[in-house]
């Protein structure tokens, strides 16, 4: 786990990759199928709900939500992997201390 | 006991609360006072974001709002969610990992100039006093709203509003802990607050969702209630509630959700949230509690929007405008309020205009009476009202300060001044912040209703992109920087007083000069502005000189959670990106 296995270059270019792959599902929920594909998604309903606005109205955030989450807990590993994770001096308790 | 006297009895143990959390936390440092000693734990911090994000306006209103512009509404419930996502991945670790204290900071330490702080300074205090004033009028709204009948006499006798009166209370609760505690304080009763204000906003809807569906999971229950209300919709207005593009335009739409979401990203009340913990793991969390506290809000207020607008429909439905006055004991209770304007009802009258003359802020505010709650509940409604404007307000009183005894005083004015004495300027500024928005709150300015389009028009097309490339772009110069922030900062601000001059100046203006930008209304043109930003950013910085190599090795130093020494720096410099493998770390 201490030794570093990859170089800080490495380590950046993974984040940006992993950056752009979240923001564009970002894109993809929000403001493609939330707006500007809201119309067309309108026509399948699920459990009484239009798609594309509930989409708008309740999906996009829940995948916001989980976006977070998913960047949180991979860069946690990938700091670790790379070494370049802070000194945890006392606390590991945190929230999301699972692994 | 009544609703009065419940009403007083919670907002009474809530404030006494929020007292004796200031006197626990006291501070005697700048950095208890500016960051809380960059102590505070993640989970606490996600209340403390959340409760500091959602205002008077997230609780009071945006059910109401949402509601009348059914799927329209996704604008602002996406907008002040989306743009989380952003914030975590583009700024809030890095930001923490810079340190220091503030916005303005970051700007000019990585700009190399007091310039540029200097006006992402001015830019701060502008966007966060528009924006607290509002939060002052709601503090004075709620009091007015709940405790009239007991202040009506206290009024009478020293000659001031009921909205006065409770503005003045507000100010003095809001002025006792963020003085004492600082950012402390602010942050530990935000987490009160937003314990008291979900609750208090959820239980309703809970209440409502079962009445309504038999199920007592709003998100779930919509699927019972929307196709009901669709064909409501449909038979009295003529649309189905859950058609898009009914009052904006796919463009606004779009406009006016980046703007919500950049802007959101580029609040410094928000964005210094992410400096008060302990490290960069932490702000990445935070980021990720804040959003799931604030989405708990933000997905049940569409549900209380679509319950309310169902059930207002059918009770016209089954017995018309006038069946509803004489019947229906929250129409009758609202009108005496005067925010329900049934003078103009009628016998035969449409359903459209019987909606105009209801008033979009009690949609919230009557959902208990409407679920047949209790006066005890009622109350604690009253009470998350009042957090939710506390809480912002206090964040923003914070921010206020520390751009001027901070970033203008201390780094700019006077450089050698004692901790002792920045912390007495941070608490006399605080102090002079809040008499400020009190002020703007009893006589507020026309245009505070257009404050939100000002405060996030400019927050997104100032701030977000000079942050966003001085972490991502190390060839970013501060010529580029100053001269974005100045043309993102004068389009957006010129455009919106061109498209809302009726409103900020009604004396000389009757209509607006512009009615639009190429289709864009005032609430999306920071997109616009954004985008001129980056582009006016761009162009400078690669005409100008690359920035020195210290402020290159600076943001080569904020991308990585560990501090990276000298040597490893050194010798990265040396190290081409196609050899880096080789070499390793």
């Amino acid at each position: 786990m201490a030794t570093p296995q990859m170089s800080r270059e490495e380590y950046w270019q993974k984040q940006l990759r992993r950056t752009l792959i979240l923001l564009t599902v970002w894109f993809v929920v929000g403001l493609l199928s939330g707006i500007l594909l809201i119309e067309p998604l309108n026509e399948f309903v699920f459990g009484g709900i239009p798609f594309g606005f509930w989409m708008a109205q309740q999906g996009s955030i829940f995948v916001f939500v989980s976006l977070i989450l998913i960047y949180a807990v991979a860069s946690d590993r990938l700091d670790a992997e790379a070494g370049l994770a802070e000194v945890d001096d006392e606390s590991t308790s945190g929230p999301g201390a699972g692994h | 006991m009544g609703i009065i006297g419940w009403t007083f009895f919670w907002v009474g143990i809530t404030f006494a609360l929020y007292i004796g959390i200031a006197i626990w936390s006291r501070v005697s440092t700048t950095a208890g006072f500016y960051v809380a000693g960059q102590g505070v734990p993640t989970v606490a911090n996600g209340m403390a974001v959340a409760a500091d994000w959602m205002s008077a306006a997230s609780f009071i209103s945006m059910a109401g709002l949402v509601a009348f512009l059914g799927s329209d509404g996704s604008v602002y419930l996406m907008g002040w969610t989306g743009g989380y996502v952003l914030l975590a991945l583009l700024l809030a670790p890095f930001l923490r990992k810079f340190g220091k204290f503030t916005v303005p900071d970051f700007v000019g330490t990585r700009y190399y100039s007091n310039v540029a702080r200097a006006v992402a300074a001015i830019v701060t205090l502008f966007v966060s006093f528009t924006y607290v004033a509002g939060q002052m009028r709601g503090v004075g709204v709620v009091f007015g709203r709940y405790l009239e009948p007991v202040l009506q006499p206290i009024s009478a006798t020293v000659g001031l509003e009921v909205i006065t009166l409770g503005v003045i209370a507000g100010m003095f609760v809001v002025a006792t802990y963020a003085v004492l505690g600082g950012m402390k304080g602010i942050t530990y009763t935000q987490v009160a607050q937003y314990c008291v204000l979900i609750f208090a906003y959820t239980l309703p809807a809970v209440a409502i969702a079962f009445v309504l569906a038999g199920n007592p999971i709003p998100h779930i229950a919509i699927g019972e209630v929307l196709p009901r209300l669709d064909g409501l919709s449909e038979e009295f207005l003529g649309t189905n509630y859950s058609d898009p593009f009914q009052n904006f335009s796919m463009l606004n739409v779009f406009c006016i959700t980046v703007a919500l979401m950049v802007g959101t990203a580029g609040l410094p009340h928000v964005i210094v949230r992410f400096y008060t913990v302990k490290k960069v793991r932490d702000a990445r969390w935070s980021a990720f509690w804040a959003l799931l506290f604030i989405a708990i809000l933000y997905t049940v207020a569409p549900a209380v929007g679509m319950f309310a607008k169902y059930y207002i429909l059918s009770s016209f439905s089954d017995l018309g405008a006038m069946g509803m006055l004489n019947e229906q004991e929250w129409v009758r209770n609202w009108a005496q309020a005067g925010l329900i304007q049934t003078g103009a009802w009628s016998e035969g009258m449409s359903a459209a205009a019987m909606l105009e003359t209801i008033d979009r802020d009690i949609i919230v505010l009557a959902t208990p009476e409407i679920a047949g709650l209790s006066a005890i509940l009622v109350g604690i409604v009253a009470a998350g009202g009042m957090a939710a404007a506390l809480s912002t307000a206090s964040g923003l009183l914070l921010v206020i300060s520390s751009s001027v005894a901070h970033d203008i005083y201390a780094e700019i004015i006077n450089p050698e001044a004692s901790d002792e004495r920045r912390l007495f300027a941070g608490r006399l500024t605080i102090v002079v912040a809040v008499f400020l928005a009190g002020l703007l709150g009893i006589y507020p300015l026309g245009f505070v209703a257009e404050v939100v389009a000002f405060a996030f028009g400019l927050a997104a097309a100032a701030f977000f992109p000079v942050i966003v490339l001085g972490i991502f772009w190390k060839r970013c110069t501060k010529e580029g920087a100053i001269s974005g922030m100045i043309v993102g900062l004068a389009f957006t601000f010129t455009l919106i007083i061109l498209m809302r001059a009726h409103v900020v100046l009604p004396v000389v203006f009757e209509t607006p000069i512009l009615e639009s930008f190429l289709g864009v209304n005032a609430q999306g043109i920071g997109t616009i502005g954004m985008v001129l930003a980056f582009i006016t950013i761009y162009v400078v910085s690669m005409l100008t000189e690359e920035p020195p190599q210290e402020v290159q090795d600076l943001v080569e130093q904020i991308r990585y959670p560990r501090v990276i020494t000298s040597e490893e720096l050194y010798e990265s410099s040396k190290v081409e990106p196609g050899q880096a493998e080789a070499g390793g770390a």
